[in-house]
């Protein structure tokens, strides 16, 4: 294959061939533009359904109530629905092997003071598992552990802006603050892909909760990570049949749907698998049919080219070319050709997805459009083995033309 | 030489076919001048062609170098036509994007030859055929004689046993044919043999021996003055 004398020749010939080379060029690099931009754009689509979720757990169910606007079962409407320890302690015993994490919520508003700093933030009442679910990345000191539960400690894991607010610079794990009044210890610091407002919240045990403001066994919300080992469609029948089981345990209307709600990720999931599933098929389908448009433009271009080289190749034989070598000429030729040229427009289609970037997140729900190395390298052997084939066929023809007939065209 | 026995060759046209050849017995010694002589469709090219391993004959058998030729492939015809052929062309077929010197080291590379060694032996060819200062041009730049002593050079380049020049002088008014036809004859005291196809009387009558065709036949073959003198080889 590295015969320097045949690169050459071929360089000589593309040289002074040079509009007929641009070309054929042009065509595959125009084609392989088109079908990295589609490819990248594709991938951006993708990109911001997989993000628009990326804040809590891909498995994560909640439970939710509010207030019923259905009479049952001699109940009025209106009425307040509360969650408890018992609901809690429910769902895991009766579905134990579907869940993988759970940790129950309670809101709160407080305070949070240190010396002279104070400002009021989200406090979140949570289980150990709570760090799974909302993803929690863990920067400094630790989460929340069974312990803390068990002994109502009166400890706290605060979000990195939090920590900024309060401390600025200065180390904070070990330090206490003042929440709504009370003395805490800082056992964590944390930050969280969802966006400044998580980085702003606290975390503290659920029964500390529970019993420093208001004595009592309420939960507000019950966060779920599904079993992973769920099929999608067996975890969405999951949540549908631990709503009706809630439903029935705090008698709440079965189609009621202001007063409980499961909020089941599963369905998102599926959803998302879906409109991307059939934007990989159309993707497939229109960025093959642009692919195979320019071989097919190539292999055009190509057979004219040797049409128009059929004297030379006789030429070449009387003077003793052997036809392999001449199909390895052409071949060659075209090959690197497609190559180069398909390189060019692969480059110039990434330049361009990398200046597209997060430009058209808001507007057009295109994320970071870009296109794998494995794609790269996989498009790039669909050129090589088109140039190959667009080169072969017609140069093959033409170099079995009998010289002297060949040596007759014009 | 070339020997050749009761050679035959059709064309086909349609569904009939054109019986070209029909039943040629030559000989040809290593060293001669021949040239071959006949109105448009008599076969001349046609005989050339098969001589030169361009074309297939149908019938009869052909030597060349004392080997049969049958069977040729592509590949067979190849490596033949670069070991023992030359060839040069009414049209000249030079390759346009190619300069003099890189037209008359074409052979030399299908020979297998480095670069370097074939550029320099082109130009000793370029220099015999009196063209050195031209090397580097491009053949669009050359006028018809220089350019067929460019082909000739290429021809020669390979130290082919036999040079066939099909219509050498066509192409060209009366004073190049002349100076084509004095290189012809410089190759051939070399002891080449030379085998030339033409319809000009002027140009067969420089050759030693002619051989005339009509309709697929040979009606004469005959030595000219120039072939009667004592050193020239005997027909068979």
């Amino acid at each position: 294959m590295f015969d320097l004398d045949r690169w050459r020749e071929i360089f000589q010939s593309i040289n002074k061939n040079r509009l007929r080379s641009v070309m054929s060029g042009f065509t595959v690099a125009f084609a392989i533009l088109l079908f990295t931009l589609l490819f990248g754009i594709s991938n951006g689509l993708g990109n911001f359904f997989k993000t628009a979720f990326a804040d809590d757990a891909q498995n994560s169910m909640f439970v939710r109530v509010w207030r019923t606007t259905k009479p049952y079962k001699g109940l009025q409407s209106g009425r307040s629905v509360q969650l408890k320890n018992e609901d809690y302690n429910f769902v895991a015993d009766e579905y134990a092997n579907k869940i993988e994490y759970q940790s129950a919520r309670i809101y709160k508003n407080f305070v949070i003071k240190y010396k002279n700093e104070a400002s009021t933030y989200s406090v979140m009442a949570v289980n150990p598992d709570h760090q799974f679910l909302e993803k929690t990345i863990i920067d400094e000191g630790r989460y929340l552990n069974e312990r803390d539960i068990r002994e109502k400690s009166k400890v706290i894991v605060i979000g990195r802006l939090i920590k900024k607010d309060l401390f600025g610079e200065k180390p904070a794990i070990n330090k206490r603050v003042i929440v709504n009044g009370s003395s805490f210890l800082i056992i964590g610091i944390f930050s969280d892909d969802g966006g400044d407002n998580e980085e702003r919240k606290a975390y503290i045990p659920v029964t500390t909760s529970q019993m420093m403001y208001g004595n009592n066994d309420y939960i507000s919300q019950i966060n779920l990570g599904y079993n992973p080992n769920l099929s999608t469609d067996a975890a969405i029948a999951f949540g549908n049949k631990m709503e009706r089981d809630m439903r029935k345990r705090l008698n709440i209307h079965p189609d009621d749907q202001s007063a409980l709600s499961v909020r089941n990720m599963a369905e998102a999931n599926k959803f998302v698998s879906t409109v991307s599933f059939a934007l990989f098929i159309i993707i497939i389908f229109i960025g093959s049919g642009t692919l195979i448009a320019g071989i097919i433009g190539i292999s055009n271009i190509m057979i004219f080219v040797i049409k128009e080289r059929t004297k030379e190749f006789g030429i070449r034989k009387a003077l003793g070319a052997k036809p392999s070598s001449i199909v390895g000429m052409v071949v060659q030729e075209s090959v690197l050709i497609t190559t180069i040229a398909g390189y060019a427009g692969l480059t110039l289609g990434t330049y361009i997805l990398s200046l597209i970037g997060n430009s058209l997140e808001e507007k057009y729900f295109i994320k970071d459009p870009s296109v794998s190395s494995g794609l790269v390298i996989g498009a790039t052997i669909v050129l090589i083995i088109s140039g190959l084939i667009a080169g072969y066929l017609p140069a093959k023809r033409a170099a079995n033309i009998k010289p002297i007939e060949a040596l007759r065209a014009d | 030489m070339i020997r050749i026995e009761k050679l035959h060759k059709s064309y086909p046209i349609g569904k009939d076919s054109l019986h070209v050849l029909k039943g040629i017995d030559l000989h040809i010694k290593e060293g001669e001048f021949v040239s071959i002589m006949g109105s448009s469709g008599s076969g001349k090219s046609t005989l050339l062609n098969i001589v030169g391993l361009l074309d297939i004959h149908d019938e009869g058998d052909y030597y060349l170098n004392g080997q049969l030729i049958k069977d040729m492939n592509e590949k067979k015809a190849a490596l033949l036509r670069n070991k023992f052929l030359g060839f040069i062309f009414q049209s000249f077929n030079l390759i346009s994007y190619k300069t003099a010197v890189e037209n008359v080291a074409l052979p030399l590379y299908y020979k297998g030859i480095g670069r370097k060694e074939r550029l320099e032996i082109a130009l000793d060819y370029l220099e015999k055929v009196g063209l050195k200062e031209w090397a580097n041009h491009l053949p669009n730049e050359l006028s018809g004689g220089q350019k067929q002593r460019v082909a000739i050079a290429r021809a020669l380049v390979t130290k082919p046993k036999v040079v066939l020049a099909d219509e050498p002088t066509g192409a060209l008014d009366s004073t190049t044919t002349d100076n084509v036809m004095d290189l012809l004859k410089d190759i051939n005291d070399e002891g080449m043999t030379v085998f030339v196809i033409t319809h000009e009387e002027e140009v067969a009558e420089q050759t030693k021996r002619i051989v005339r065709l009509k309709d697929g036949v040979i009606i004469s073959d005959e030595f000219t003055n120039a072939g009667k003198l004592p050193k020239a080889t005997k027909a068979v």
